[in-house]
């Protein structure tokens, strides 16, 4: 649903990408993986459009998107978890979930239905942001992404500097949205914590595609991570 | 007068030019605040909205009181208006880049200016208030009796005057409401935290920056449309009320609308006082030194915070 072909970016006159492909589709789990600086958190800034394309295409269900401004994708219902969260530090819990419901007609039904997911949002609602604890700070970016109603979403290394028991209420959640039959883009530096959710992995390096695997056949050839990113 | 009466009478007078000075530096801020942008042109802005209400009042030709009202309406919105123009044509066309954006505006400022002195001339234009009751005030006075109310000859205010102070404290709480309890609001303090992060949730970065662009300049015409009745509409006027705002930006801390208010108060008060009692060049070297103090010892403002 989601194609990316070749693309091509740059930060000013510093090229970060020169040509990235992928491909995700609905009730996927599409995984890249790369070292730092590999150009992961690029890929997904020019996905969301916050990156002009230089080169190349995304089309979402065959529609050319390369060249909407952001605001438009996102009510095309892609949607973006950012590597450090970026909330909206000085306004409330609640206030940073009504900025969610922005850009679609979504109403209070899917507030609560989200709150519902994580009640511990729900009961600091008039908090600041800047006050969560981290763990809070990625439940509530996820939960802003997810009041989109997103078929597509991007999730940039949601369990960065988290601790185990938020880690695996981060990747419940991720599986939930599979299961809801979302296209989910995730970009991860614990391998371990990915393998085996999984369905699809892209190797990214100095801006380009590596390769592009099944993870059943990353499962079976784990030499590969070793070899792409020294792990 | 007496000492009491006089610093009476200076004070209201320095909570009228707060009250304006509020206005005005408002939209200076929240422009700041939210765009990033120095907006040197927005005392040019504040000189159109007096010169549009002279226009309005004066073809209206009706009673004072509904020419009054109808420039309170329409000279806003029509400053407005030409401020959205001018960003979507000029700045968003720079990409608000900082540097460009200052001259751009410099240019605006003169290209407003100069447009104004070939249409509306060069002189100062008066409109008339619609309504203008001399009030006289008490001042308390130890008698034989103890304590005793009198009138002292020369201790009076306009209906007018208290009007500028009372209208400005509901347009200051309407701004306040908008920005806390509306969805616009919401957006603007979001993309003022966050630009990039209000566009992946759906902001249209560049409409919403000509309507804030369109409301600090209306909050500045607002100020100028009360003020003109006891002040005159003169192309050059955008000076000083140019300065004193971003003395009270500068003050307040950059973008914290609280800081505005506070510093406008501060600051209006004490150049309404200074101006009675010594010479309003005093009043404008005392406040400019109280930005160079502030720029040494808390160079983000009294309300600002310490860093981005
Ligand atoms: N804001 C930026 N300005 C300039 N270069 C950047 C910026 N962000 C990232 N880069 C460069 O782009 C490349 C890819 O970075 P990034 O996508 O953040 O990598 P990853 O997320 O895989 O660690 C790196 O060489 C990085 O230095
Ligand atoms: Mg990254």
């Amino acid at each position: 649903m989601l194609e990316v072909d070749n693309i091509h970016a740059a930060y000013g006159r510093a090229k970060a990408l020169h040509g990235v492909s992928l491909t995700a589709e609905r009730g996927e789990i599409l995984c890249i993986l790369g070292r730092n600086g590999a150009g992961k958190t690029t890929t997904m800034k020019a996905i969301m459009g916050l990156l002009p394309l230089s080169e190349g295409r995304i089309t979402l269900d065959g529609a050319n998107i390369g060249s909407r401004p952001a605001h438009e994708r996102a009510a095309q219902r892609i949607a973006y978890v950012p590597q450090g969260r970026r909330l909206f530090p000085e306004l409330s819990v609640e206030e940073n979930i009504e900025m969610g419901l922005i850009a679609g007609a979504a109403g209070p039904k899917v507030k609560a239905h989200v709150l519902e997911m994580f009640p511990r949002l729900a009961e600091r609602l008039h908090q600041q942001a800047s006050t969560l604890s981290g763990g809070e700070q990625q439940m509530l970016a996820t939960a802003r992404a997810l009041c989109i109603q997103p078929q597509v979403l991007l999730l940039d290394e949601p369990t960065e500097g988290l601790q185990p028991s938020m880690i695996d209420l981060i990747r419940q959640v991720t599986l939930r949205m599979k299961e809801e039959g979302l296209a989910v883009i995730l970009v991860e530096q614990r391998v371990d914590a990915v393998l085996s959710i999984a369905d699809k992995v892209v190797f990214l390096e100095n801006g380009r595609n590596l390769e592009t695997m099944s993870a059943d056949q990353l499962r079976a050839d784990p030499a590969k991570l070793h070899s792409y990113l020294g792990v | 007068m007496d000492f009491g009466p006089h610093l009476l009478l200076a004070t209201l007078e320095g909570a009228v030019t707060a009250a304006i000075l509020a206005l005005t530096a408002m939209g200076l801020s929240i422009v700041f605040g939210v765009m990033r942008v120095v907006n040197v042109a927005h005392g040019e802005f504040y000189m159109l909205g007096a010169v549009i209400a002279w226009f309005i009042a004066t073809s209206l030709g009706a009673h004072p009181a509904i020419g009054f009202v109808a420039a309170l309406l329409l000279a806003p919105l029509a400053v407005g208006a030409i401020a959205a123009v001018s960003d979507r044509l000029i700045l968003s066309r720079i990409d608000y880049d900082p540097e460009r954006t200052i001259v751009a505006t410099i240019g605006l400022l003169y290209i407003i200016q100069q447009a104004t002195l070939m249409t509306f001339g060069p002189d100062a234009r008066p409109v008339e208030p619609p309504f203008n009751h001399r009030i006289a005030l008490p001042w308390v006075e130890w008698g034989d009796g103890g304590l005793a109310l009198y009138w002292p000859w020369g201790l009076s205010i306009t209906s007018y005057k208290l009007f500028i102070i009372g209208a400005a404290a509901v347009v200051l709480t309407g701004i306040w409401l908008v920005m806390t309890r509306t969805r616009f609001g919401l957006i603007m303090r979001a993309t003022q935290q966050d630009r990039e992060m209000a566009m992946v949730f759906g902001v249209p970065v560049d409409r919403t920056f000509a309507y804030v662009f369109g409301l600090g300049a209306g909050l500045a015409a607002i100020g100028a449309v009360l003020v003109v009745p006891v002040q005159q509409a003169h192309y050059l006027m955008g000076h000083d009320p140019l300065l004193l705002s971003f003395i009270v930006v500068i003050i307040g801390g950059l973008g914290s609308l609280p800081g505005t208010v506070i510093a406008a108060i501060l600051i209006g008060m004490t150049d309404g006082i200074i101006s009675v009692f010594f010479s309003p060049t005093l009043a404008k070297i005392i406040a400019t030194l109280a930005v160079a103090m502030v720029l040494v010892f808390r160079p983000q403002g009294l309300m600002g915070k310490a860093s981005r």
